[in-house]
């Protein structure tokens, strides 16, 4: 990992995210506090794919939100290629959990809002809109408003809509969430073509082992909170450019598999007995 | 149910009311007539009234009046009321020192303030006026509030990441939100005014569909009364037509209710 003294900052080889020994904790309405992420270190170096798996709760969009520069870590430091994060991260597109497309916009409108908000007129932003929508095979229902597409279609606005602004880094949090296993797999493969065009530098949550190994080159595991850490860090060295389904025929793959769920399996138990008992 | 089925038994529903109506105030049922026209008239009546004054053409001053005192009451108090309720949203601080003031106020029967504002404003429009305002600016004023509170954090946080300044989340995403509800109040909205204006005719006026209910109820003129009720359903129907037809293409983003998706 780079040392980070003011003299290093700024130069060309820094990771496009660094988080460094980052604490979270959360106030909660009824006093007290929580303490959601501990000591969390991570890095994504610039063109590279990191997935992040964890149990449910255990603070993987809370990661997201500090490198998004939505949350403030209450102790550590957050480096957006090599300069510390202050506000929001400007160079980052962010893929949020939950719905988040403009309910009163069309889908066409949806895309073509960042263009337009940095100023690029609609005459020239909404044709680039249409363009992206294509691409990621939504050409027909530029029209439609977001309660008239499908989640699968949604989340595939809401790429074209990050993916329009040509981010730096692109924050994605479960963004196959709640699609079906073959939707996943096309909605995979479309990503890893749009990605491959230009190596962006991806943060990418997902509950889904399968998925993280067969996307990307590092795989990081937490544990469950609270006071969850980052506690396995594997490379994936399986060949580009990859297709998911033939990636999983692949004996490597599922060494790799065993290896990383063995770890994990421990920290899902673990998640669970703590959600329970804390009802 | 089909439309047809459904217009039909709608018609029946009108048909046999005033059927009802007009033989309870006409024959007597064993040796009494259940309703003396003296205090319900009859069907007959009402409806040579309605005709007299359409075919005088002196109805059409009356609702004039009554139609500009609406719109006048609702223009005005949706601007207001989506001005403060702005304001007020994004002013937290504001909106807390205001508060009791605002309860306090929205809690008083509009009624009261209806001599009040003939004393300041005269027996023309304007205080009819007045009272539509103080009834829509809440209803606005509310909404307002409540969809700029409740933008989900989600979108807010997402046009914050695409680079909006607070002038285009403004544009972008506040103001459709709170549109969205203050549309969705639109028929509440739209329907006080006119409550508004009518009860300030009827309480002290020169013209308009309250002032002319008002006169007939004093000279015990019971057709007219009821004359006058009908060409107000009349016009309030309408005017729901109307406002139906302006909010299905404002909100065409919004799910129809019962389309299944929330
Ligand atoms: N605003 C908040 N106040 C209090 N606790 C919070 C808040 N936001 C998140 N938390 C807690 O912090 C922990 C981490 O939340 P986070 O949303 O990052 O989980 P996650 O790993 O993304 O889970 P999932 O896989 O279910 O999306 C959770 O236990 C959650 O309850
Ligand atoms: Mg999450």
């Amino acid at each position: 990992m780079a040392d980070s003294g003011p003299a290093t900052a700024q130069n060309n080889s820094a990771a496009a995210v660094a988080l460094r020994e980052v604490d979270v904790a959360f106030r909660l309405a009824q006093g007290g506090t929580y303490r959601a992420v501990e000591r969390a270190t991570l890095t994504v170096a610039d063109g590279e794919f990191v997935a992040i798996v964890g149990p449910t709760g255990c603070g993987k969009s809370t990661l997201l939100n500090i490198a998004a520069g939505l949350l403030t870590p209450f102790a550590g430091q957050a480096d957006i290629f090599g300069a510390p994060l202050s506000g929001l991260n400007r160079q980052a597109g962010y893929l949020f959990q939950a719905d988040s497309l403009f309910p009163w916009k069309t889908a066409l409108e949806n895309v073509a809002i960042g263009p337009e908000t940095a100023g690029v007129p609609a005459s020239e932003a909404r044709p680039r809109a249409l363009e992206w929508l294509k691409r990621v095979g939504l050409g027909a229902f530029a029209d439609r408003y977001p309660h008239m597409l499908s989640g699968g279609q949604r989340k595939r606005v809401g790429l074209a809509q990050v993916l329009i602004r040509d981010p730096k880094i692109l924050l994605m949090d479960e963004p196959f969430g709640p699609l079906d296993a073959q939707t996943r797999q096309i909605m995979g493969n479309l990503l890893l073509d749009l990605w491959s065009a230009d190596r962006k530098a991806v943060l990418f949550v997902t509950h889904d082992l399968e998925e993280a190994i067969a996307l990307s080159d590092r795989v990081v595991i937490m544990s469950a909170g609270p006071s969850a850490r980052i506690i396995g860090d594997w490379r994936v060295t399986l060949p580009r450019p990859r297709d998911i389904s033939e990636v999983k025929l692949d004996p490597a793959f599922h060494e790799l598999h065993r290896d990383i769920w063995h770890r994990l399996k421990a920290e899902v138990v673990k998640g669970y007995a703590q959600a329970e008992g804390a009802q | 149910m089909s439309r047809v089925t459904l217009l039909t038994l709608q018609v029946l529903v009108a048909v046999i009311s005033i059927a009802l109506w007009y033989v309870l105030t006409t024959y007597p049922i064993f040796g009494k007539v259940l309703l003396p026209p003296f205090f319900f008239s009859n069907p007959v009546d009402v409806a040579k009234q309605v005709i007299a004054w359409f075919v005088s053409g002196v109805i059409w001053k009356h609702l004039w009046v009554t139609l500009s005192e609406s719109i006048l009451a609702f223009v005005l108090g949706s601007v207001g009321g989506v001005l403060v309720g702005f304001w007020f949203a994004r002013q937290p601080r504001t909106a807390a020192v205001f508060d009791p003031y605002v309860k306090m106020v929205n809690a008083l029967p509009r009624v009261v303030l209806a001599p009040i504002f003939t004393l300041w404003f005269g027996l023309g429009i304007w205080s009819k006026v007045a009272l539509g305002i103080t009834l829509v600016f809440f209803i606005v004023f509310f909404n307002v509030y409540q969809g700029v509170k409740e933008v989900s954090p989600t979108v807010l946080a997402n046009a914050r990441m695409l680079g909006m300044n607070e002038r285009q989340l403004m544009r972008h995403v506040y103001w459709p939100s709170a549109l969205s509800w203050m549309f969705s109040s639109l028929h509440t909205s739209v329907g006080f005014a006119v409550v508004g204006a009518v009860v300030g005719e009827y309480l002290g006026a020169a013209a308009g569909l309250g002032y002319l209910i008002q006169q007939a109820e004093g000279v015990f003129d019971v057709a007219g009364v009821f004359a006058g009720m009908f060409v107000l359903a009349a016009f309030v129907v309408i005017i729901d037509l109307l406002v139906s037809m302006v909010e299905k293409r404002l909100l065409v983003w919004r799910p129809a209710v019962g389309e299944g998706r929330p």
